[in-house]
Order: C-alpha cells, then sequence, then structure tokens
C-alpha cells in the first residue's frame, strides 16, 4: 500500500501496510538510520522523534496514522547539526556509546519547545522515560540547561571545568 | 618517561614497517610479530594495496590519519588510543583524523575492548609508533634542510628549525621522510610526561558530530547491497534443540525469502538451535516470526531454576563444602577463642548486560569467503569462532569493527556473529541478523548469580583475626562457571592471621559470562557488605576500621595460583588503596557532618583490573522505604597519568550508575530452564531521577597508567548498602533493593 510521509519537511513515498511502526519505515524504508530501536515496546526512547511537534514513541507509532503529519527525526532537528540541544550536547560531550542519544536530543528539544526554562525536576519528569545504559544522565541534564542557556542567548559555557571533583554534580 | 618501563602483558617485541603512499606520503605500521612473519607477507607495498591502514597516514595535503585500532563500545578508545601516538608524534590533533581499523591482528596487535586492558597494554606501544612518525618527520627535514636533528622541535604538525627561522609541515616532509630509516621501536624516546600537552587534557568523542547529528554508524545500522533481515528464534531453555517447526507456512508470509532450522552445537558460546527467518524487511520477518510454532527438545536444563538454585545453595551451607580455596592459619580455632563471632549470609541474583543496541551483526558469505561487520568485543575471537563453524581458514574472514551501542561485556561472546555468518551462508544472501530486546535479555552471558556464608572473629580489641567464607557457586568439580568464580587473593586474604575461602558448586545449564568488573562487581557487595558488619561489631568507624586491616597486611607467602592454575591478579599494594581511602575521607567530609536519622554515609573500596577504587554513598531513606542517593565520592588511582580526564569522569560515573541500577532492581530469574525477563518493564534500568551526583577524584601516582573501563564499579554497590545501614540500621543481605523492605520508624 502506498503512503504518504511527511519527513523532515519532504514528502516521501513508501509502499508498506499502514501498521507497519514509523520506527521502521524511517529506518529499513527511508533509510533515515538516526532514530534507534532499543526495546520495541515503547520502554527505552531511542525511537524518539516528532509528530507535529510533540516527542513521540516511533515503535509504537503506525504509518497509517502519521500521514498528513509533520516528522522530525534527529537527521531533521536542524538544517545543519546546530540545534541549540545539539551544540549543548557537543559542548559537553554528553555520548558515552552514542545509540539513546538521538532520542535523548529529541525529547529534549520537545521539552524545550514548550519549557524554554526547565528546571532538574522538569527535566527529570520529561527525560525519565529515555533509557541510557551508559548513565549518561547528569551530563544530560547539564547539558539541556545549557541549550536552554544557548537558545535564551547565552554565550559561555557552563561546561569544561576540569578542576578536580567539581564534575556533573546537579 | 623511560624507554625501559614495561608494560604489563606486553612481552613481544615490536617492529616498526614503513612505506610510501600512493601519491607521497608516509605510513607507518607496528607489528608485534616475529620479523620473520613479516618478512613472510613480501613486501609492504602501498601501490599494492591502495586500501592498505595502519597506524599513521599523512599525506602531502597535511591531514594526518591515525586508526583506532580497537572496537568502540562507548568507553572512547577510539579516541583515546589515537591520543597516544598523536601526542608523541606533536601532531596537530584538531586536525587529525581519526578512522576505525578493521580486524587485521598481524597490524594491530590484541583488538580487544575488556578487562580495562587498552591503557596498560598500549600505553607505550601507541606512544613508540607516534614517537617513531616525529623521528622520520624530523630526519627528514634535517637531511632538506641540512642541519642536525638535534636542532629541530615539532609542535602542532610543524617541525621548526629557531636559529634559521625555517618551518616545514608534516605534510610537506611526509614523502620524504617515507624513505628515512625507521627507529628501533624499542628504544625510540619518548617525551618527559611534563611535556605532555595532548595527555591529561580533555578531549572529545572523535565521533561526537556523528553521534548528535544521527549519522548511521552502529552495527544495526550497516547496509550492504542486496542485505536482507534475519531474526533467529532459538530455544528459550539453552542449548535446546528444535524439533519440528511450521517453515512451509512460514516461507509463504509477506517479506519472507527463507525460513529454515539451525542445528546448532551444544557450546553455550557457539551456535546453537533455532529457526531462521530471512525476508526483506526486519518488521515483516518479525510479523512471520509471530506465526511461527516450534516444537523443541529442550533438553537437561529445562530442569533448572533459581528457587532450585536457591534450595541447593541452603543445602550446601548445612554442610561441609566440596573444597578449600584458600587456608591461612586455623580459622576454626580462632573463631572458638574470638571474643565477637559474626555470621551473615549474603546472596546476588544473576544479571543481564542490556546494552541499548541489541545484538547485530551482519554477513555476507559468498564463494568460500565471509565478510562480517560486527559491534564485537573481541572481533579475532569472533572470526576463530565463525571459521571453525562454517569450515572455512580465518584468513577467508574479513571482519569489520563497528561501534557497538554498549558492551559491558557481552559483546565478549560472540554468539550473534556466528549466527549472522552461517544463516548468510545458508541463505545465500547477505543478511543483518538484528535480534529482538527480547532475545538479548533472554539469551544473554549472565552475570552469575551467588551465595557467600560469612563468619568472622574479632579479638577484645576489636581486631579481625579470623574470617571465614563459604562460597556457593556454579561449575562442575574444580571448574568454576564462566565468572562465577572467587580467587584466592581476594581481600582480605593476607590481611587477616586465620582465614579460610571455601566453595561449593552446582551444575549451571545458563550462559554465564562476564560483566562489568566481572566478580568483582558481585564479590565486592557480599565481601565489603560483611566488612562493614565486621567493624560494626568491632565498635570501629567503618572508614578507620579498613585503613586499620590494610594496615595488617601479614609477612608475605608465595601467592597461591588463581582459579585453574591462572596467575593471581598482578600485585595488590595496600599502600595505593590507603591513599586512595585517605583521600577519600577528606573530600567526603567522612565523619565530620551530622546527618539526620534516615540519612547516612556508606564506604568501601575495592581493587580490580589494577585500579583502586573506594566511594562513599550518601543515601536518605524515607521512613516508606524508598531510596535516594545524595552524593557519591569516588577516589581513583591508576597510576600517574589520566590519559583523557574528560572520558575518565565519564567511566567512573557510568560505572558508578552502572551499580546503582544493579543494586535497585536488575535480577534475572529462571523458571525451567529459561529467563523470566525480558524486556525493561520487568528488567529495570536506572532512569533519569535516580542518577545520582558524583566527585570523582585522581589520586597520582608513580605507576603506570591503567584502565578504567571497570574498576570504579564494584565499591558503589556496597557503600550504598552500608549507607542504608548507617540511615536506617537496617542490613541489606541480599540484592536487588526491589525486594527488600526498608521502611523504617
Amino acid at each position: 500500500m502506498s503512503i504518504s510521509l511527511k519527513v523532515n519537511g519532504t514528502v516521501r513515498t513508501l509502499d508498506v501496510p499502514p501498521e507497519m511502526p514509523l520506527l521502521w519505515a524511517l529506518r529499513d524504508e527511508l533509510d533515515l538510520k538516526g532514530t534507534k530501536y532499543g526495546c520495541g515496546v515503547s520502554q527505552c526512547g531511542a525511537c524518539t522523534v516528532h509528530v507535529n511537534g510533540v516527542a513521540t514513541r516511533s515503535c509504537q507509532t503506525q504509518v497509517g496514522t502519521a500521514v498528513g503529519k509533520d516528522i522530525i527525526t534527529i537527521e531533521g532537528l536542524s538544517p545543519d547539526g546546530m540545534h541549540a540541544v545539539q551544540k549543548a550536547w557537543e559542548e559537553l560531550d554528553v555520548p558515552q556509546c552514542g545509540y539513546c542519544q538521538a532520542g535523548q536530543m529529541m525529547a529534549a528539544a520537545a521539552l524545550l519547545a514548550t519549557k524554554p526554562k526547565p528546571t532538574d525536576a522538569d527535566i527529570d519528569t520529561a527525560m525519565n522515560r529515555n533509557l541510557c545504559r551508559c548513565a549518561t544522565y547528569l551530563r544530560i541534564r547539564q547539558a539541556i540547561h545549557r541549550a536552554a542557556d544557548i537558545k535564551g542567548g547565552a554565550a559561555t559555557s557552563a561546561a569544561g571545568s576540569s578542576k578536580p571533583g567539581s564534575t556533573d554534580q546537579r | 618517561m623511560t624507554t625501559t618501563e614495561q608494560t604489563p602483558g606486553v612481552t613481544r617485541r615490536d617492529f616498526l614497517r614503513v612505506s610510501a603512499l600512493v601519491g607521497g606520503g608516509l605510513m607507518l605500521a607496528s607489528y608485534a610479530e616475529p620479523l620473520e612473519a613479516i618478512e613472510r607477507l613480501g613486501p609492504l607495498s602501498a601501490a599494492a594495496d591502495p586500501t592498505l591502514s595502519a597506524y599513521v597516514r599523512i599525506t602531502p595535503d597535511g591531514v594526518v590519519t591515525i586508526i583506532g585500532k580497537n572496537p568502540e563500545i562507548g568507553q572512547g578508545i577510539k579516541t583515546m588510543l589515537p591520543m597516544l601516538i598523536a601526542e608523541e608524534m606533536d601532531a596537530d590533533w584538531a586536525t587529525v583524523k581519526v578512522e576505525q581499523g578493521d580486524l587485521d591482528s598481524t597490524k594491530y596487535q590484541a583488538q580487544i575492548a575488556g578487562g580495562s586492558t587498552a591503557t596498560p597494554t598500549n600505553w607505550l606501544p601507541m606512544r613508540r609508533v607516534g614517537a617513531a612518525a616525529r623521528a622520520m618527520l624530523v630526519a627528514a627535514a634535517a637531511k632538506q634542510w641540512n642541519v642536525p636533528a638535534s636542532e629541530l622541535t615539532t609542535a602542532k604538525g610543524v617541525v621548526t628549525h629557531a636559529a634559521s627561522k625555517r618551518t616545514a609541515s608534516y605534510g610537506s616532509l611526509a614523502t620524504l621522510a617515507a624513505t628515512m630509516p625507521a627507529p628501533d621501536l624499542a628504544t625510540v624516546p619518548l617525551k618527559d610526561p611534563k611535556r605532555f600537552t595532548l595527555i591529561g587534557t580533555r578531549v572529545k568523542t572523535v565521533d561526537l558530530r556523528n553521534i548528535i547529528t544521527g549519522k548511521p554508524m552502529f552495527g544495526i545500522d550497516v547496509m550492504v547491497p542486496n542485505m536482507h533481515y534475519a531474526t533467529f528464534l532459538k530455544c528459550p531453555v539453552y542449548a535446546g534443540k528444535v524439533q519440528s517447526a511450521n517453515l512451509d507456512e512460514i516461507r509463504k508470509l509477506p517479506g519472507v525469502t527463507h525460513a529454515f532450522v539451525v542445528d546448532g552445537g551444544t557450546q553455550l558460546t557457539g551456535l546453537l538451535g533455532g529457526v531462521a527467518i530471512v525476508g526483506t524487511s526486519w518488521w515483516r520477518i518479525q510479523q512471520a516470526r509471530k506465526q511461527l510454532k516450534v516444537t523443541w527438545n529442550e533438553g537437561a536444563t529445562a530442569t533448572q531454576s533459581s528457587a532450585g538454585f536457591a534450595a541447593k545453595a541452603a543445602e550446601f551451607a548445612a554442610g561441609k563444602p566440596q573444597r578449600s580455596l584458600r587456608k591461612d592459619g586455623d580459622v576454626d580455632a580462632a573463631l572458638a577463642s574470638a571474643a565477637k563471632v559474626i555470621k551473615a549470609d549474603y546472596v546476588y541474583p544473576f544479571i543481564s548486560h542490556a546494552p541499548l543496541e541489541p545484538q547485530n551483526c551482519t554477513a555476507h558469505f559468498k564463494d568460500g569467503k565471509c565478510e562480517i561487520w560486527a559491534p564485537s568485543q573481541t572481533p579475532d575471537a569472533g572470526r576463530s569462532l565463525v571459521a571453525n563453524t562454517l569450515g572455512i581458514k580465518p584468513d577467508q574472514i574479513t571482519v569489520h569493527l563497528i561501534r557497538a551501542g554498549g558492551g559491558f561485556g557481552r559483546r565478549l561472546n560472540n554468539d550473534y556473529m556466528v549466527e549472522a555468518a552461517w544463516i548468510a551462508k545458508e541463505a545465500g544472501v547477505p543478511v543483518k541478523l538484528l535480534w529482538t530486546r527480547e532475545d538479548d535479555i533472554q539469551h544473554d552471558f549472565y552475570r552469575p548469580g551467588g551465595f557467600h556464608y560469612f563468619t568472622g572473629g574479632l579479638d577484645a580489641s576489636g581486631k579481625l583475626i579470623a574470617f571465614k567464607d563459604h562460597f556457593v557457586s556454579f561449575g562442575e568439580g574444580e571448574r568454576f562457571a564462566p565468572s562465577a568464580d572467587m580467587g584466592p587473593t581476594e581481600f582480605p586474604a593476607k590481611f587477616v592471621p586465620h582465614l579460610a575461602f571455601d566453595a561449593s558448586v552446582m551444575p549451571l545449564g545458563v550462559p554465564t559470562g562476564a560483566l562489568r568488573a566481572p566478580r568483582s562487581n558481585a564479590l565486592s557487595f557480599a565481601i565489603q557488605g560483611f566488612i562493614d558488619e565486621l567493624a560494626h561489631a568491632a565498635g570501629k568507624d567503618p572508614m578507620q576500621f579498613r585503613i586499620d586491616l590494610l594496615n595488617s597486611e601479614l609477612p608475605s607467602a608465595p601467592a597461591p595460583a588463581g582459579p585453574g592454575g591462572a596467575p593471581p591478579q598482578a600485585g595488590f599494594d595496600a599502600a595505593r588503596m590507603r591513599g586512595v581511602l585517605e583521600q577519600l575521607r577528606e573530600v567526603s567530609g567522612w565523619g565530620k557532618k551530622t546527618l539526620p536519622k534516615g540519612t547516612g554515609m556508606g564506604v568501601a573500596f575495592y581493587f580490580s583490573h589494577r585500579g583502586y577504587f573506594a566511594e562513599v554513598v550518601q543515601a536518605t531513606v524515607s521512613k516508606a522505604g524508598a531510596i535516594t542517593v545524595d552524593k557519591i565520592w569516588a577516589v581513583g588511582d591508576v597510576g600517574s597519568e589520566i590519559i583523557n580526564p574528560n572520558h575518565a569522569e565519564q567511566q567512573v560515573q557510568g560505572a558508578a550508575m552502572d551499580g546503582l541500577s544493579q543494586a535497585y532492581g536488575q535480577e534475572i530469574t529462571f523458571t525451567a530452564g529459561r529467563a523470566d525477563q525480558s524486556n525493561f518493564n520487568n528488567y529495570p534500568l536506572l532512569r533519569m531521577n535516580k542518577a545520582a551526583p558524583i566527585e570523582v577524584h585522581w589520586r597520582k601516582t608513580d605507576f603506570p597508567p591503567t584502565g578504567i573501563g571497570e574498576p570504579a564499579l564494584p565499591p558503589v554497590i556496597p557503600a550504598l548498602i552500608n549507607a542504608i545501614f548507617m540511615a536506617t540500621g537496617k542490613r541489606v543481605r541480599s540484592i536487588p533493593l526491589s525486594k527488600v523492605d526498608l521502611r523504617w520508624s
């Protein structure tokens, strides 16, 4: 069955059953590999994309229900990889293995779109559905605050401290 | 740094070969093989093989490319090993390109991500490669300018002759440098560490941009022409076999191109029995898999269960141990005369690695040759397994090392690799095998559970005089199951005059293996927990009790062999551990704080993988029994240099959180020979709201640098347990904590 999806601003047509999860349509039909499979049951958040601006689990979203909606993946988060979240992630060198980070960044970008200055509690609530097996949580939390500052126009980084014992505190 | 410094575990001599690059330039490779073996390969010619990779390539346009040889699993090794080369080369790190090397044990020696070994085994060899490259570039400049090499200096990819104010970029010198005699790697001078400009600085992940923009880079992302997708359903009972399956029905389903039975063998680390489905879309073959009906011959393991293991352990505990692992003095006599005797039983569960990227591998078998793209921690061992199973020679197999979405020891085994290769061969098409999350959790090489029955004796002054552990584990006869062992040098051996380590093992059909800080991650909980009990029974401060114990080392006796005749772990140095504990006491404010009831601080230390770590956890337990870790202080001694503090801190944070995650809720149980858990809903991992602030401190000592991926994990679990005791008076002797009632009033 022919289905048209608007992904990262471009309409793409694919021949898949409408019940195929958006995750697999993105990865294996449209070759957008940034969105990851981790659990398939909405537990880990590695597959998070934006559907009409809302952080959405693509493993639980059938492509048929995404027709006509605006789908954004990590590849389309910014035209040049310079979204405030990406800049903050780069400044703080957040990833370890990196596998969950696309999902983390999509969730973080959606949070900042609705809460430009999130508190730690806001971050914990919004990000608690995204697993990081390497446990980069402290840097994720720090990077979200930093991204909020970047969006708000702050120039200097709070990160990069190398004095002993001062790393990654809440 | 002197050139006579020995790297642990490296005894082979390194040989350097140099060749010109096509279009000019320099290529350096270091070989660990005897020279004759290299000569047999014939002349190394870049012209004959323009894709041939080595450690360093410098092209005339000035691009310096350094190869990262080891598997990258998130530990930052693809950044760190090239840093060692770049440091000694004086390359300009900002412009250095780093490439992942394929599997080539002739060029690259060991390519392993395991045992925190990369730092101690590569600290000198990688630096020597860089120093050799620099020496040749300097020699080229000296020749070009007709000046003594001793008058030349290097920095950021440029050679300078200060007297004549001449400079030349590495790129401009590369072609001439390739004709210079290669220095002897054993004697090439290395920098004095005081002159390091890159080592010791906070360097970012080389692939950071690709990660944050979602570029395909993991095993799951691999695409090759005509690639098909594969799913593999194994018997839920380990090493069970397929009796029959409705393959004819499955083959008719949409998207399915092949469906077949894999007989498999009986080795848990090898190819096991199951049904493979191959098709044009992974999601479609998952739909087909739901229609699969298999009758299994489950085999003997179907009689095993967690309840059975616990019952057997209780039976062992009541009887005489099967064998002795270590016996010092007369522990029973000492206990009989002790002023105070404390007994306690500790138990920990099986746990799964659960890296976030499920196991996967892409393989293409054609004309007797196999090409493999594998996110493996031990690609060389994987190649041997594939060769043996498929009946081809290792040199018929090409292995590309692909970034892994986490390792934690899971990918030390290569079951997914041999499955992909076998299925690709059977199907006759390239396949990407991808496991489901359920496959991953239910077919792991689990961290084995274990049981410890401790007895400790204190004299009237509160000194520990007798220590006895009856360790109940898994295995057969003298052999422990993988990672289910305990060594005779385990602390407090050699620090208590009367000590006995005994063991009893029961048979196990469940696969087990190394998980980040294998053995230590479990033993630390039990032993450092019990030591805390002894400290409290002695009426001593738990920090001081540990330091006193570390001060009571007995006169040295010949170290007994490890399990199976393995050498004992390289020398535990009590002074280094005391130093770490003393620094930890300072930075954590131990003993100087007044904490409210419900909040407590706990301490533990552990030596593993050559690293000395001690940690303090401050935890608050609500009256309802909910735990919050307020803060963790970690102090580590891994030698003279923290090569990349940025990643080293990440490893300590990750290891500590990993430990918290294990303590809080990780447990795999077995019923009728199969895992009861299947996904993150019933196998919970730590989430953001439980991530605890952590301070990381380094105690730098004059020892050669050692690894950091593992040793920070073991202390955190007992430190948490000990903090919970201080907060609530409740002594936790079994994990996970999700099963322990911590309510207090």
